[in-house]
């Protein structure tokens, strides 16, 4: 555990390292030697259709799903076959699409989850102490006032869009090298999915956060985005920046749906 | 009068035990959607424990506290060892897997301790209090079952309401992938609400016997009544099990108070079908809500 938690002596950057990761669901294989390096300060978006494989690329990383073959690395410090608890205490948080939010406790119990993650990595020495120290309940709070309003209430009471100010909030709490965010914007309203990038956006420059961010709605993903790749069928299929992603029409039409 | 207050106050007693018995079922349907037909047997087994330390010349309160600390020993090692195992398969295996080890446990408590009926000390005066010269059925060891429950209680709603471990084992039963992604270990919490939980079982085992006989299969009658306790109160809502508990114990205690102590076994049955019918989540669950 604890050399999982803390490298011994390599500079924390937050880099996020997957080499040919290959995940398969029985005889389905939903990643198929996937190469992805996400970088400290960035937002890569991995684009995609349904059934593409992005929550799979997420769930493998953040150990919920064992991959047949492949690593995944944070800063060189290999996670690959380390269990979800453990993984989330070196730094990864995954927030996962809508469910996230444990609707039977409060709302402020869901965030102090959160909080006791972060808490528990500051005491493993293994959270950045300067930079990225980790938000407080009440910044978050500031972040996100509608969360404030109701912080006693059962987390059920949310609205979608709050359900996900809930999660990145929980998630920031605990003072995470990378944000796996999958599909924020998921069910949510044109302007509310506008904030929340727009609130990712600002947190990755002030934080230095490392973003992996899995969408379906592209076009928002890559207004946010420094780097875009677009996975099909399990395999990456394109790899740009963001912008020069976007102005490909050929690659748009083809797989993004724009 | 004198009677009704007499029955009502002998179920109250009763109805201590079963809540708590409940509460150890309802602590492990919550975190784990099984029910512990094994709940009853393992109870059996720590009381004849302490029973074999206080028949060694200790007192009442170490064979409780050996009866606890192996309810607390016991409940983990069931869920690690014989529960873990089945966990993820169907749920029947794990019901069928309860099943197995109640029998089993009752088994070897009959080869270890023997099957014949054994008296277990009350650790308070068994005699009713007198009031203005008449006897009622209220004891100095009924008072001290009801506030050993109602300790067990406070403490149990103080661990899960304001401590970290609380909220932690809280999400971990409610959902076990998101707890998992909040660095929450899941196993180890699921773990120790199964031991918990057989503390609180040790303890309504314990309280059962207390001032009266056991055998191995003195707990059969309290596993039926706790369920239906259980049951009444929604097997998802520990406020509930209280509740049931302490309404088993009265309705039955009515029952047999008024119309015959062969009806109460009935009568829970009774209770059992009305509830299902009418409220199959219990008085106090809110399952229903998440169902959607």
């Amino acid at each position: 555990m604890s050399e999982l938690a803390s490298p011994s002596s390599a500079v924390r950057t937050g880099t996020l390292e997957i080499r040919s990761l290959t995940t398969a669901y029985g005889p389905v294989t939903a990643l198929d030697a996937v190469d992805i390096t996400a970088e400290r300060g960035k937002v890569t978006a991995v684009l995609g259709a349904n059934g593409a494989g992005k929550s799979t690329l997420l769930r493998t990383i953040s150990g919920l799903v064992r991959p047949e073959a492949g690593q995944v690395l944070l800063d060189g410090t290999d996670l690959t076959r380390a269990p979800a608890e453990a993984i989330a205490r070196a730094g990864i948080a995954h927030v996962p699409e809508g469910r996230g939010v444990i609707t039977e406790l409060t709302v402020e119990e869901n965030l102090r989850l959160g909080a006791l993650l972060g808490s528990s990595r500051r005491r493993a020495g293994s959270m950045p102490q300067s930079d990225r120290a980790g938000r407080s309940l009440a910044q978050v709070y500031e972040m996100f006032p509608p969360l404030a309003e109701r912080r006693r209430r059962d987390a059920h009471v949310l609205s979608g869009g709050e359900r996900q100010m809930l999660v990145i909030g929980r998630a920031l709490l605990s003072g995470p090298d990378v944000l796996l965010l999958d599909e924020p914007s998921l069910g949510l309203a044109p302007r509310i999915v506008a904030q929340i990038f727009g609130l990712l956006r600002d947190l990755v420059d002030s934080d230095g956060v490392t973003v992996l961010l899995v969408e379906q709605n592209a076009r928002s993903a890559l207004s946010i985005a420094d780097v875009g790749i677009v996975l099909n069928l399990g395999r990456v299929v394109a790899r740009d920046s963001a912008a020069a992603l976007a102005a490909d029409d050929g690659l748009r039409h083809a797989y993004l749906g724009f | 009068m004198q009677q009704f207050l007499n029955v009502t106050l002998t179920g109250l007693g009763q109805g201590a035990v079963y809540a708590a018995f409940a509460l150890a079922l309802v602590l492990i349907w919550r975190s784990t959607r099984i029910v512990n037909f094994a709940q009853g047997a393992m109870a059996m087994f720590t009381t004849y424990l302490a029973l074999t330390v206080i028949e060694g010349g200790q007192s009442y309160w170490v064979g409780l506290a050996v009866a606890l600390v192996a309810g607390l020993v016991l409940g983990a090692v069931v869920e690690r060892l014989v529960i873990r195992p089945v966990e993820g398969g169907p749920e029947l295996n794990a019901v069928i897997v309860t099943l197995g080890l109640f029998v089993a446990l009752q088994a070897l408590a009959a080869i270890l301790f023997g099957s014949t009926f054994r008296s277990f000390p009350a650790p308070f005066d068994l005699r009713g209090f007198s009031v203005g010269g008449i006897n009622v059925a209220f004891t100095a060891n009924s008072i001290y079952t009801i506030g050993a429950v109602v300790v067990v209680m406070v403490a149990l709603v103080a661990l899960f309401r304001f401590t970290d471990l609380g909220l932690k084992m809280r999400a971990a039963a409610f959902s076990q992938e998101v707890s998992r992604l909040l660095g929450v270990p899941v196993g180890r919490m699921l773990t120790l609400g199964w031991a918990l939980a057989a503390v609180v079982g040790s303890l309504s085992g314990l309280l059962i016997a207390g001032g009266s006989l056991v055998f191995p299969a003195y707990m059969d009658a309290v596993i039926v009544y706790g369920f239906v306790a259980a049951v009444l109160g929604g097997l998802d809502s520990p406020g509930g099990a209280v509740v049931g508990g302490l309404t088993i114990g009265l309705l039955l205690s009515y029952v047999s108070g008024y119309l015959g102590s062969e009806l109460v076994a009935l009568a829970a049955l009774a209770i059992l079908v009305a509830v299902l019918l009418v409220r199959p989540q219990g008085l106090f669950a809110r399952t229903a809500a998440r169902r959607v």
